[in-house]
């Protein structure tokens, strides 16, 4: 396959994957502010959302404030944000179209057809209106992810598909991990305190694993079982021990079909291992936020990794 | 007159190349006027010189680089025997009838002003010699020599506005102005001793041809005012500047790239010097 | 000559305006028995489709169309299997005529020293390349694929409009078209015996294969080479790497060293074989033609010259579509094959001579005046609709840059019946069969891309200006 083309479906999914989230971000953050001030505290929400996403330094650039109208018209429609939620959907259907002939005609469609949406779409919306959005958008993500899993062969190109995914959710994670691990310190943990425990809902919606941690953890909300969750529960998709999984898996899939591995495997692997053998007192006698910092700089490192063994 | 050539051009990046490809146009054939007693092309890294000729007839070297590569240097030496023909060529290679080089190029094609200039220069004159020398003479006197009012990719148009160029633009505004005035012209890239005994030189000599029945191709180097002489290696030959040009690249990877050259010509006499 | 105007063909009805082809005789029940309301919802469909798969071209100087689509009718166009039986042993002199001229012209150029085509006509254009003088292609085939234009003015005149060796694009319509029309109207589909047109992958395929270089061992790799996303046929690009299997490569997918050529891929350096390219000349080589193209190859030209990689069509090719040469095509297919030209030109004035110029002067409200280089409808003055400042302005192109311009009379092109907002009527077609040329034989893919101008009484079908599509049908009897 193309490097070219390995490159565009690898951003195409992360592109996607970044779409997917910013709308639970925003989604979360909207359902943090409904509540009465005397729960909800001094409101940070919208601030923390602008963190999360990664995008802070190119809102203050243009905002001086981080509120309702600010952070969602810089990460729904902003177009000079190359990471708001349209330039995600363009830029991936731009990429596919670079590439379609490595994709299943359904999964092409499935972008093309959001991305025709999108076009007809007017940014002044309502409250409810933009709530009706964001519900698209996540099922943008699931259209694109379940056509490509329904359809596509088992090859290079699905692969590559599945790995810039899983690398955009583990970058997700983490990064939520990054802006609210204080959130999740043991210092916090104040019985009954109405803030924190929304906090915690809060962060738990954003990787759509409210409902996931009362099955897991059959225990009222406790923030290291959040943390737990988070970072090394294999049974929760967007935990990092389970990004780390499927990238280490598709990366050898990768590997045996060009017959050889490279640094990418070497460093998605070691990653893995030490997930796999962590147990979130370890974590937390280290440092969560020391933890953290070292995922996203190994992290980092793989993605550079993979470019240059695949993409370029 | 036997002259002896070192032509160096150092290359160097800011972060190593992973590839890349040069055409180099930087060898003399021989012809009446010149035999080449000795050529030599080389790098000083693993790459793989090709060597071939032109569909003009240019004799060419394709270098292929495998990288990393942060350095690269291209080494020509040689030792060519010269006569003086009167700028009349002789006995060189030629794969096209001389009308061809009637076309324009992007780089030679005359604006309204360098036409009006061309008509201007020419007059009434009906002599074709006659035409060409006065053309030489005007160009001569009306165009400055400047190394920086121009750069590579100026067009004979760009130099002409600004009255101002070096050994290229000059050569380009004598092939727009002839071709204008239905003389076949072209290109010339080659190299010059000096007459006031530098052998140090910034850069390589460019002038022109032009076609006269009877006669065949004729020398007219604008940026001296005469005809190439003894003094003069002709080394590529095309319609302008581009075709000729002694490097032409493209590289993959390795950020900034500076340049340096260093050439210096020497005829016999000052060998020791060298 | 013949149908200069004169009426315009009707295929339909043919020669008088109650009349009928027998050819039509379905499609004009099936228009009878389908109401316009079902006409309308299925054109509308058809446009769901198309814009669905993503079928879309962009307009060169539109700043808001970044994606339009091409109108689409729903009504075919039909050609009886004697018609395209001409058409087809017509377009195979056309296309060797072609091959024969540029490997002439690349070597010995026999039609120059017999007189045939003037020197000056040659070496002076742009189009004549002087990189590939000398140069063997592999095969001796210069254009594997050519769009050859056809306009009908009677129930046997077939005239060439142009030949189109460079890059002809078009036929993802061709095949598109077939399979809305097959999803669109089975009944009326179902009710004809129409030749197939998938087949023209298959025949593409074979001919790309059969001009591999002689080195190459084994299955040779070929890929098509785009300009990119943003070209105006970048769809048609995809569109054809997917049918064909092969990658759709960009010119920084590839490179070359040691004189062979390679893409990138995922599994290192792979070699390529043959090069369909969608990229003109000028852009193919950094190092010998623009050397400010980011969109092609440093040194695929050594490469090329080395026999080492296959370029189809071969660089050079223009030189054919330039439109004064054209002229000349009927004098070229008697000197390269020895028959007379089994398809006409239409008549052309070379403004380059003078009393042409003169002719044309006189008469510029009747002509239609054309650059030589020019394309697609562009810079050409089509005198019976233009105003007299527009002629005035050709006038002074023409006086300052004669040999820059033919013309030729406005043509009668044949109508066929086009379901437009008045209703179904009539509209002016031409025709774009594609011909493909290996080393083994000639393919010829029965039909074609019918353009049709949906504005009443207009002359030009290109896409650019506002023509659409029809599927066209060669019925097998």
């Amino acid at each position: 396959m193309l490097s070219r083309t390995a490159d565009n479906l690898y951003w195409t999914a992360r592109y996607v994957e970044r779409a997917d989230f910013l709308a639970r971000v925003i989604d979360s953050a909207h359902r943090l502010e409904a509540l009465p001030a005397s729960w909800s505290g001094s409101s940070t929400e919208w601030e923390s959302a602008i963190a999360t996403s990664g995008a802070a330094p190119g809102f203050y650039e243009r905002y001086g404030d981080a509120n309702e109208r600010s952070v969602c018209d810089y990460l729904v429609f902003n177009p000079d944000n190359p990471s708001s939620i349209r330039s995600c959907i363009n830029t991936a259907r731009s990429n596919v179209r670079a590439v379609r002939t490595a994709l299943t005609s359904e999964t092409w469609e499935a972008l093309n057809t959001a991305w025709n949406e999108l076009n007809s779409v007017d940014p002044n919306m309502s409250p409810e209106e933009l709530s009706r959005f964001l519900e698209w958008v996540k099922g943008v993500a699931l259209m694109f992810d379940g056509s490509a899993r329904r359809t596509m062969l088992r090859n290079d190109a699905y692969w590559f598909l599945r790995l810039g995914g899983a690398m955009e959710r583990a970058d997700n994670t983490a990064r939520i991990l990054d802006v609210k691990y204080h959130l999740l310190l043991p210092a916090t943990e104040i019985v009954g305190g109405g803030l924190d425990y929304f906090q915690w809902t809060t962060i738990l919606r954003e990787v759509s694993a409210l409902t996931a941690y009362r099955w897991v953890y059959k225990e009222n909300l406790k923030p290291w079982l959040v943390a737990d969750l988070l970072i090394l529960n294999r049974q929760m998709p967007r935990s990092l021990s389970s990004c780390y999984d499927v990238i280490s898996r598709h990366l050898d899939l990768l590997g045996d079909l060009y017959g050889r591995r490279g640094p990418s495997q070497k460093l998605a692997r070691g990653t893995l291992a030490r997930l796999t053998g962590l147990r979130i007192d370890d974590v937390f006698q280290t440092g969560l936020h020391e933890f953290i910092e070292q995922f996203l700089v190994d992290h980092e490192k793989l993605g550079v990794a993979i470019t240059d063994q695949y993409l370029t | 007159m036997r002259i002896r050539i070192h032509h160096t051009t150092q290359y160097s990046y800011d972060r190593p190349i992973t590839s890349a490809v040069q055409v180099l146009r930087l060898t003399p054939r021989p012809n009446d006027a010149q035999h080449i007693a000795r050529w030599r092309v080389e790098t000083d890294i693993d790459g793989r010189l090709k060597a071939g000729e032109d569909s003009l007839g240019n004799l060419i070297h394709t270098l292929y680089i495998d990288g990393p590569v942060q350095r690269l240097r291209l080494m020509v030496s040689g030792e060519v025997e010269t006569a003086d023909t009167g700028g009349v060529l002789v006995g060189a290679v030629e794969r096209f009838a001389p009308h061809v080089f009637l076309r324009d190029t992007p780089l030679t094609l005359p604006d309204e002003s360098l036409r009006d200039y061309a008509r201007q220069v020419a007059g009434a004159t009906t002599d074709r010699l006659q035409l060409l020398h006065d053309l030489l003479g005007a160009v001569h006197r009306d165009m400055t020599f400047c190394t920086d009012a121009t750069e590579a990719g100026s067009s004979a148009a760009d130099a002409f506005a600004q009255r101002r160029g070096v050994c290229q633009d000059l050569a380009h505004i004598f092939i727009a102005a002839a071709r204008f005035l239905g003389v076949p012209a072209r290109y010339v890239s080659g190299h010059l001793v000096r007459d006031d005994g530098a052998i140090e030189q910034e850069a390589a000599h460019a002038w022109a041809e032009a076609h006269v029945e009877g006669l065949g191709w004729v020398g007219f180097d604008p940026a001296n005012g005469d005809c190439p002489s003894e003094r003069h290696v002709r080394v590529a030959a095309a319609l302008d500047y581009l075709g000729a040009a002694p490097v032409r690249g493209s590289r993959f990877g390795g950020g900034r790239e500076e340049m340096e050259v260093f050439l210096s010509v020497a005829a016999e006499h000052n060998w020791r010097n060298q | 000559m013949t149908g200069t105007g004169a009426t315009p063909f009707d295929e339909m009805h043919g020669d008088t305006p109650d009349g009928m082809r027998g050819l039509y005789g379905k499609v004009k029940l099936w228009l009878e028995q389908t109401p316009p309301e079902t006409l309308a919802a299925r054109r509308a469909q058809a446009e769901l489709f198309f814009r669905r798969i993503g079928i879309t071209f962009a307009v060169y100087g539109e700043a808001d169309a970044a994606e339009r689509l091409i109108p689409f009718d729903i009504i075919p166009r039909i050609i009886s299997r004697s018609e395209w039986g001409l058409l087809e042993r017509g377009l195979k002199q056309r296309v060797q005529t072609l091959n024969a001229f540029l490997t002439d012209i690349y070597s010995g150029q026999e039609c120059l020293k017999a007189g045939v085509v003037p020197h000056d006509l040659i070496f002076s254009n742009p189009q004549y390349r002087l990189e590939m003088a000398g140069l063997a292609v592999p095969h001796g085939v210069f254009v594997h694929i050519s769009g050859v234009d056809i306009v009908r003015t009677g129930e046997r005149e077939f005239h060439v409009l142009e030949d189109n060796a460079r890059t002809p694009s078009g036929v993802s319509y061709m095949l598109e078209n077939r399979e809305v029309m097959m999803r669109l109207a089975p009944e009326l589909f179902a009710s004809h015996h129409v030749a197939p047109v998938e087949t023209y992958t298959d025949a593409l395929l074979a001919t790309l294969r059969s001009v591999a270089p002689r080195g190459a061992d084994g299955e040779p790799t070929i890929v098509l080479l785009t300009p990119g996303r943003y070209n105006s046929a970048f769809y048609e690009h995809s569109f054809l790497a997917d049918k064909l299997g092969i990658e759709l490569v960009e010119g920084s997918d590839l490179f070359v060293r040691d004189d062979r050529v390679y893409m990138r891929t995922t599994d290192g350096p792979q070699r390529v074989d043959v090069i369909y390219r969608r990229l003109d000349d000028d852009f193919i080589d950094p190092l010998v033609f623009n050397p400010g193209s980011m969109l092609g190859v440093a040194g695929l030209m050594s490469a090329y010259a080395a026999g080492n990689v296959t370029l189809a069509n071969a660089v050079g090719t223009g030189i054919s579509d330039d439109k004064a040469v054209y002229s000349y095509m009927p004098d070229l297919v008697r000197f390269y094959t020895g028959d007379e030209p089994i398809l006409q030109n239409v008549e052309t004035w070379r403004c380059r001579e003078a009393p042409s110029l003169s002719y044309v002067l006189d008469h510029l409200p009747d002509l239609v005046v054309k650059e030589v280089g020019g394309s697609g409808g562009y810079g050409m003055l089509i005198g019976p609709t233009a105003s007299r400042a527009e002629i005035e302005a050709f006038r002074a192109k023409l006086i300052h840059a004669p040999d820059q311009f033919i013309a030729q009379p406005t043509l009668a092109l044949s109508t066929c019946p086009t379901f437009v907002a008045q209703g179904v009527a009539p509209r002016h077609v031409d025709l774009r069969p594609f011909v493909l040329t290996g080393a083994d034989q000639v393919r010829i893919t029965p039909g074609g891309l019918s353009r049709v101008a949906l504005r009443e009484g207009s002359l030009v079908v290109n896409s650019s200006q506002g023509g659409g599509t029809k599927d066209t049908w060669v019925l097998d009897d």
